[in-house]
């Protein structure tokens, strides 16, 4: 024990670091919410009962987990396709296919918010291409809409569900789908029975950090949701940065923080289940 | 049989290239469309672009008029260089504790490093502003750069610790047992094998901080103003054209910087791994 302790050294001063930037606010966060009034004078449940007793906050937390959700199911319906070529490619087009999907990540988000609006915007080129060819009488309206909004987020979080995912195929074994279609399964039922139950734990890790970074992602929100469609984050700004009530704030940002804790830990545990049996039947 | 076979042959191709080529779009297109807008010759953001013109990028390079967004650029790289440089040094020497250690402190320990990453920032960001309004300091680059260091940490440990994961147990007994002490090992042997981790660690830590919206939006303010706060502020107001001009070169730079860490730590494997 103590010898772990000697051998932990080395990690103490970001330890530190963690105590005091990270655990302590955490903590003032949880003391503020449970203040009263704006000043932090009295304390209270008041908050917490505004928050709980309106069935209005309670459709913001469903809405926000449901982008999240909606914005998985967007980026593994796209992404889980890319990963199956990049798998089937030669070396040169995999490391083509790779710096692709890594690419937009370190493009800022505010940049890729940026271009959906050019592209989604009235004038914008998903417009200019359904008037241009007839489809519409009148430009579609994509920005400010739940749609507009999944659409961004798909490429916006993209690249976090490619990432762990392609390290999972990249281990993948190809024997096993030569000898599935050799056992004359279709490739329908190789994805099914083979390959998706072999990188389950690749999708989850990925799908968790999507979920994660979709549902805090205030500027994408904000910006191409527009002021009509509220989520948790830009109801803990407002409050926080506009109305200056900051124990409201600090409730609604537990309840996001506790409520994408939540949907986070049951996509992991779905994933090491998944990876668990895939391991028990090979063993 | 046979024909059947072919037919679910025929629609698993279809579909798996068709949403593949569809998801290259996705990715690459709005890259490309930022691009061609931020050279436009017009007032608006119209696409296609109206005629071709540097006059954006001119009107970002003006002292004068570009003021803000100069400041904000410069306040973005210093919070970002030392943020990334703690997370670094703290970063990697947490790693190699960790990976020394094992056991189920350690893994413990490690997932508490890395929950920023799933953390939602903008409670972060907001604990931060409340933590640091309370006890009394008022907004500051330093404030940011502590904001920053604890949401970059997890880009360090994850490479440093991938690479020390992929290191050969049999190296360090060797050395031991030429006698070497457990210091000029880790100079000598550790280090060099785990040095492409490290920098593609902090490179990422830096990339991210540049990024970095729910911290900022919280910690900064009108003199410590961050660029992506700035070019948020410049989107819900006027959307300036010159919002395309920033992002046109942001996306040249990280273009040239992810060639050149590619070239030199293999970057975009790493990221996988």
């Amino acid at each position: 024990m103590k010898q772990a302790f000697i051998r932990m050294g080395p990690a103490l001063p970001l330890g530190l670091a963690y105590l005091t930037f990270f655990v302590a606010p955490l903590l003032m966060l949880v003391a503020v919410s449970f203040f009263a009034d704006d000043k932090l004078t009295v304390m209270g449940l008041d908050n917490w009962r505004k928050f709980l007793f309106d069935s209005f906050h309670w459709k913001v937390v469903a809405d926000t987990l449901l982008l999240g959700l909606k914005a998985v199911c967007a980026t593994v319906l796209l992404g889980l396709p890319l990963a199956l070529v990049w798998r089937g490619a030669s070396p040169f087009w995999q490391r083509v296919l790779l710096f692709v999907a890594v690419m937009p990540l370190l493009t800022s988000v505010v940049v890729r918010t940026f271009a959906w609006i050019v592209i989604l915007g009235r004038e914008g080129v998903v417009n200019q291409l359904v008037l241009g060819l007839g489809l519409a009488a009148e430009p579609l309206r994509l920005l400010q809409t739940e749609l507009g909004l999944v659409i961004s987020l798909t490429q916006i979080e993209m690249p976090l569900l490619l990432l762990p995912l392609l390290s999972v195929m990249a281990r993948f074994d190809p024997n096993l789908l030569d000898a599935s279609a050799s056992l004359g399964a279709s490739p329908w039922r190789t994805l099914f029975k083979v390959v998706l139950p072999l990188v389950a734990p690749g999708l989850a890790a990925g799908a968790l950090l999507v979920f994660a970074s979709a549902t805090t992602a205030f500027i994408s929100q904000s910006v191409i949701g527009g002021g009509r469609l509220v989520y948790l984050p830009s109801l803990v700004w407002q409050q926080a940065m506009i109305n200056a009530n900051w124990p409201f704030a600090a409730v609604v940002a537990i309840v996001l923080l506790v409520s994408v804790s939540a949907v986070i830990a049951v996509i992991a545990l779905a994933g090491r289940i998944a990876g668990g049996r895939v391991h028990g039947a090979a063993a | 049989m046979a024909r059947r076979r072919s037919a679910s042959e025929v629609s698993y191709a279809l579909v798996v290239g068709g949403l593949a080529t569809l998801a290259l779009v996705i990715l690459i297109g709005p890259v490309l469309v930022v691009l061609a807008t931020s050279f436009t010759d017009s007032r608006s953001i119209r696409f296609p672009p109206q005629g071709f013109s540097f006059r954006w990028y001119e009107l970002l390079l003006d002292e004068v008029r570009s003021r803000q967004i100069h400041r904000a650029a410069g306040n973005t790289l210093h919070v970002a260089a030392l943020a990334a440089g703690l997370a670094t040094l703290g970063g990697t020497a947490a790693a190699l504790a960790l990976a020394e250690a094992r056991g189920r402190w350690a893994r413990v320990a490690d997932a508490f490093f890395m929950s920023p990453l799933v953390l939602p920032g903008l409670a972060f960001g907001l604990a931060a502003l409340m933590y640091f309004t309370l006890l009394g300091f008022r907004p500051s680059l330093e404030l940011l750069v502590c904001g920053h260091l604890i949401v970059v940490v997890p880009f360090v440990l994850r490479t440093v610790g991938a690479s020390l994961s992929q290191r050969d147990p049999a190296l360090l007994d060797a050395s031991a047992s030429l006698g070497a002490s457990r210091l000029y090992t880790f100079r000598r042997v550790t280090l060099p094998l785990i040095a492409p981790g490290i920098a593609a660690g902090g490179f990422l830590a830096f990339m991210a901080s540049v990024d970095q919206v729910p911290v900022s939006l919280f910690l900064s303010s009108a003199r410590t103003d961050m660029l992506p706060i700035r070019m948020w502020g410049m989107m819900e107001s006027t959307l300036d054209v010159r919002v395309a001009a920033v992002s046109g070169t942001l996306i040249f730079v990280a273009f040239v910087l992810m060639l050149v860490m590619e070239r030199f730590t293999g970057l975009t494997k790493r990221m996988r791994g």
